[in-house]
């Protein structure tokens, strides 16, 4: 077929699916302005993740757009950087909604703005998708019915990997994990739970680093001195690097086995490059090998677009837009109550498969694929990968119903 | 633990000595000849790191490559140091003293975009060096053959410049400007070229530092804060100028360090403590023990005044007809914009921040200006009043306008503290102590998940329902902002201000007559502190969310940029200094992507155009008119 075929094509489509749209929905084409989403995040702060997260959205804006928009409105994104300051990120809220009339507001990376911003959406009843940030807080102790979650949280992540620390029958423990509320709740969530499964487990060293400022050589060595038969890392980005070249030069890592979080993800295994080790049990996102139709299209998508591989942060981004399109779909509407009904509940598609907004929490039961590190060429990858869904990596609903407060 | 433990981690303390060594021993240099506080320092060292992995990726594979890469990676530096001394920092010598601090944040900024654009967002985590890659056996443990080159390395830099400094003649006029520039100038020596040559070897032992640390840690875009605060704890604590100084700051911080991480998690009286918890602080810690201790740093000596600042400027006086009339027309103006503002209703928002930020701006000015003492922690009385409303009302269930009337109380008695060790002191050792406190603080809320909600901080702080409108909130925020204002300048046109400024200009002579300058500037510190938690507290409820990032180092750099950028020498400098910075980034985020560069570049212009803030340039060229009229 030739390019001006295609195009032909897609704009018969897009107006077939206009007028459909136009059929159905009626009153909604009365606001006839594209749907105005407001979208705030620490894009200088943290461009390792949100420079892809940013090509992400914009891929899935230019997808949804050229299938005619949803109820026959085109998706706008409005961007804001907060700075990394919740302050400012609760001024851009005020600014998106009050003066750029946003439908609905998404975003968010660090765990206090997206706290600070789900407070925001229940003060001013306005729906609110956060997309990246992992506090479980979000959903449960300072949940609300204004807010959703996309990102699989430190509660779900961890879970994935304890069976996998379990197996391993390993008696003495070492934590080492970035100082702050990540670190701290995903090592408290581990401990738990492998003690749960695994009841005569030791914990013999922890070793809360200063965030970006792991001092890596003495907290190897103490780690080491500890003689524990297996590490739980939490650290990332930075300190991560840090610690995998002092600990592969001291041989911290000979002969035992790691348990890591988030470490698979090209975010944070990219820069370790040939320093990476080998046969850690990791989550992450192995883009290289996901064989399903879905993340193939979106694969092919996000190269033609930007001619590089997509990282997690572009899938998150991507993901984002794409469960907004499915929400107001369902809800065929951008009324925040109606979004609401329609989010919990809602399934919706992504790369790695069908998800779905869990209606207890509000939490999406998107997973992640949980396999080993290796080597390839002089390249950091997973291996033996498997996709975990995160439906199954939650608490009871009753464990749920207590922790979070009545809407 | 075994003793052979504790060995390897008293090496691993000498490795981090010698990198903590090279990366502060530059500002300590320039500090003591040029007296700028150069704020980018810890940005040429992030350069420094980047341009070394930049050319070791080219010529790194052979060791002469690797060292030549490390060494031309310093040389480049210490050129943009020099280039940058030439073009800007040259022109501001004479501008009020601190106000080369302005000039060098912005350059922080626009080095932090430039790196981001040049070298892109992800880490990147250099080779290791070639013929050091392995690890030695020591008292049965892996020690990383670099980490014992490094250990060699930073005595090494010591002797060298210990050696320049005493047996050259540019050794010598070092020393001798460090004394004294005026009479070196008089003595017939070039001051500029002095002045460019030490910037220029400052700036390389800045980037020395950085392409050292190419096989210890990724280059990345988060060094360059993250150097300043090291490097500035280290020259403070060693004493502002002294080198060997600066290395024995540099040991004590470094093996406190690997000590607490060695101890790790303790357990005591049923409680666990870790240590290694402690890491995030232990720096500051040091520094406030030492500086109460010494108040001059473990080495430092008394400098001689400085006579290259601008003249000391005539005192405040009360603002003439003109002035009054002007600022009524302005507060009718803030009045009128809730009901002009349904128009435009992010007025009201963005104008909440900036009367929030403006009493904050006025009341560091209020200790800065005319009490002479420069606190780098002065949002340690922001986030305390912030988080004294946010527990009162969390915590003990009070109404919101309990919690926002009784929360500046909780910044009140951190100043009334704080301020009691911190007048002891005096420059930048002062300005080092409140930055210690404030860190301290900040830690506190951070850690503390049980009562601050850790680094989550408290959300759910909202307004009572007759303020929840925006255009209500904002005449509660107006009417305290402008009280607290007349207020601070009320005071400081009375006799309490004069003789605070009396025992800033010549404490010996106020004393003489009679003013107890330790009380009055005691006083002072309380007062600032708890207007400060007045906006604090107004902060929380407008945001209704707070977190440890309203107490931290950034805030207070925000601070004195506003005050530094409006003007020190007047009432009104910190008020326009405010509205503008605070205008500037708001609209500056939002039209840019590279928006720190571009603020960085709006405050070199601000800089270049009016070299004494904007507020004390207006009000000289007005000055000018009259006397040419």
């Amino acid at each position: 077929m030739t390019q001006a075929n295609k195009q032909g094509l897609k704009r018969l489509a897009l107006a077939a699916f206009t007028l459909a749209a136009f059929a159905l929905t009626g009153s909604a084409l009365a606001q006839s302005g594209p749907i105005r989403i407001g979208e705030i995040n620490s894009y200088k702060a943290q461009p390792a993740f949100l420079d892809p997260y940013k090509k992400g959205m914009d891929l899935a804006v230019e997808e949804v757009n050229a299938a005619g928009g949803v109820l026959g409105r085109k998706f706008e994104v409005i961007t804001r950087d907060d700075g990394a300051s919740p302050g400012d990120a609760v001024r851009a809220a005020e600014e998106l909604v009050s003066r750029e009339k946003v439908d609905v507001i998404a975003g968010g990376f660090l765990s206090n703005i997206g706290l600070a911003l789900t407070d925001f959406a229940k003060q001013k009843k306005i729906f609110f998708l956060a997309s990246e940030p992992l506090t479980d807080k979000i959903v449960w102790q300072n949940g609300n019915k204004y807010t959703f979650r996309l990102r699989p949280s430190t509660y779900m992540q961890v879970a994935m990997l304890v069976p996998e620390a379990a197996k391993l029958k390993k008696k003495r423990w070492a934590l080492v994990y970035p100082n702050y509320e990540y670190g701290q709740s995903a090592a408290a969530t581990f401990k738990e739970q492998l003690k749960k499964l695994q009841p005569d487990v030791e914990f013999v060293a922890e070793q809360a680093a200063p965030l970006g400022r792991i001092d890596a050589g003495a907290v190897t060595q103490a780690l080491a001195d500890a003689k524990p038969d297996a590490i739980f890392n939490v650290t990332f980005g930075g300190d991560l690097a840090k610690f995998v070249r002092e600990g592969n030069t001291r041989g911290l890592f000979k002969g035992r086995e790691v348990v890591s979080l988030l470490t698979g993800e090209p975010e944070y295994i990219d820069p370790l490059k040939d320093e990476t080790p080998e046969g850690w049990i990791v989550t992450g996102y192995p883009w290289y090998g996901i064989a399903t139709p879905d993340h193939q299209a979106f694969f092919i998508a996000y190269h033609k677009k930007f001619n590089d591989y997509p990282r997690l942060g572009s899938f998150v981004g991507y993901t984002t837009i794409k469960a907004l399109a499915a929400g107001m779909k369902k809800a065929n509407s951008v009324n925040t109550d109606k979004l609401i009904t329609a989010f919990s509940g809602l399934t919706f598609d992504t790369p790695f498969g069908r998800a779905m907004f869990r209606p207890q929490d509000h939490q999406s039961t998107i997973g992640a694929y949980v396999g080993r590190t290796t080597v390839r060429g002089n390249k950091g990858e997973m291996k033996d990968y498997v996709y975990l869904d995160g439906a199954k990596f939650q608490p009871t609903d009753a464990e749920v119903k207590k922790m979070r407060p009545a809407d | 633990m075994s003793v052979d433990a504790l060995l390897v981690q008293f090496l691993n303390g000498l490795a981090g000595a010698s990198t903590l060594f090279l990366l502060a021993v530059g500002l300590s240099l320039i500090f003591g000849v040029t007296r700028i506080v150069n704020f980018a320092h810890g940005s040429f060292y992030m350069l420094g790191i980047y341009i070394a992995y930049s050319l070791t990726a080219r010529i790194g594979g052979s060791v002469l490559g690797f060292w030549g890469s490390v060494v031309l990676a310093a040389l480049a530096v210490g050129l943009l140091g020099v280039i940058v001394e030439c073009l800007l920092l040259r022109r501001i010598y004479r501008a009020p003293e601190l106000f080369q601090l302005l000039a060098t944040f912005a350059l922080v900024l626009i080095a932090r975009d430039a790196a981001l654009a040049i070298w892109g967002p992800e880490d990147l985590l250099g080779p290791r060096a070639p013929g050091l890659k392995g690890a030695v056996e020591i008292l049965g443990r892996q020690f990383p053959q670099y980490d014992l080159a490094l250990i060699f390395i930073g005595p090494a830099v010591l002797g060298a410049l210990w050696w320049m400094l005493t047996r050259t003649r540019f050794g010598v006029l070092i020393r001798a400007a460090t004394e004294d520039r005026e009479m070196v100038g008089a003595l017939g020596v070039n001051q500029a070229w002095l002045f460019t040559a030490v910037f220029g070897l400052g700036t390389l032992l800045a980037g020395l530092g950085g392409a050292l640390q190419g096989p210890r840690e990724p280059a990345n875009l988060g060094l360059d804060l993250m150097g300043i605060g090291d490097a500035f704890v280290v020259v403070v604590v060693g004493g502002m100028g002294s080198i060997p100084g600066a290395f024995l700051a540099a040991l004590i911080i470094a093996e406190i360090k690997a000590l607490c991480i060695a101890i790790g998690t303790v357990h005591v009286f049923g409680f666990d403590f870790s240590f290694s918890k402690l890491t995030l602080v232990v720096e500051f810690l040091v520094m406030a023990v030492v500086l109460i201790w010494k108040p001059l740093g473990l080495l430092g000596k008394p400098s001689a005044a400085s006579r290259n600042s601008s003249a000391v400027e005539a005192p405040l006086a009360p603002p003439d007809k003109a002035a009054k009339i002007f600022g009524y027309a302005v507060l009718v103006l803030l009045l009128l914009l809730p009901v002009v503002g349904q128009m435009f209703p992010y007025a009201v928002v963005l104008m909440i921040d900036i009367l929030v930020a403006v009493l904050f701006a006025a009341s560091l000015h209020f200790i800065m200006g005319p009490g002479g003492m420069h606190s780098f922690g002065h949002a340690a009385y922001f986030g305390l009043g912030a988080y004294g409303a946010g527990l009162l009302m969390k915590q003990f269930s009070m109404p919101m306008e309990a919690a926002l009337g009784l929360g500046p109380l909780l910044a009140a008695a951190g100043a009334l503290l704080f301020g009691w060790f911190c007048v002891r002191l005096s420059g930048v050792y002062l300005a080092m102590l409140t930055l210690a406190f404030a860190q301290i603080v900040w830690s506190i809320a951070f850690q503390w998940d049980e009562v601050t909600g850790g680094s989550n901080g408290i959300i759910g702080l909202w307004p009572a329902e007759w303020l929840n409108q925006k255009a209500a909130y904002y005449y509660l925020t107006l009417a305290l902002t402008v009280g607290g204002v007349l207020f601070l300048w009320r005071v400081l046109l009375a006799p309490f201000g004069y003789a605070l400024r009396a025992g800033r200009d010549s404490p010996l002579r106020a004393d003489a007559i009679g003013i107890n300058v330790f009380n009055y500037q005691w006083m002072a510190f309380v007062l600032a502190g708890t207007v400060c938690g007045v906006a604090g507290s107004l902060f929380a409820f407008s945001k209704g969310t707070i977190a440890p990032d309203v107490i931290h180092v950034g805030r207070s750099i925000d601070g004195l940029v506003m005050v530094l950028l409006g003007g020190v020498q007047t009432l009104a400098g910190p008020v326009v200094g405010a509205a503008l910075f605070t205008w500037l980034q708001d609209a500056v985020a939002r039209e840019f992507q590279y928006w720190r560069a571009a603020l960085g570049v709006a405050i070199l212009l601000l800089v270049m155009v009016f070299p004494l803030g904007v507020a004390g340039s207006v009000k000289r060229l007005l000055r000018r008119r009259e006397v040419a009229a």
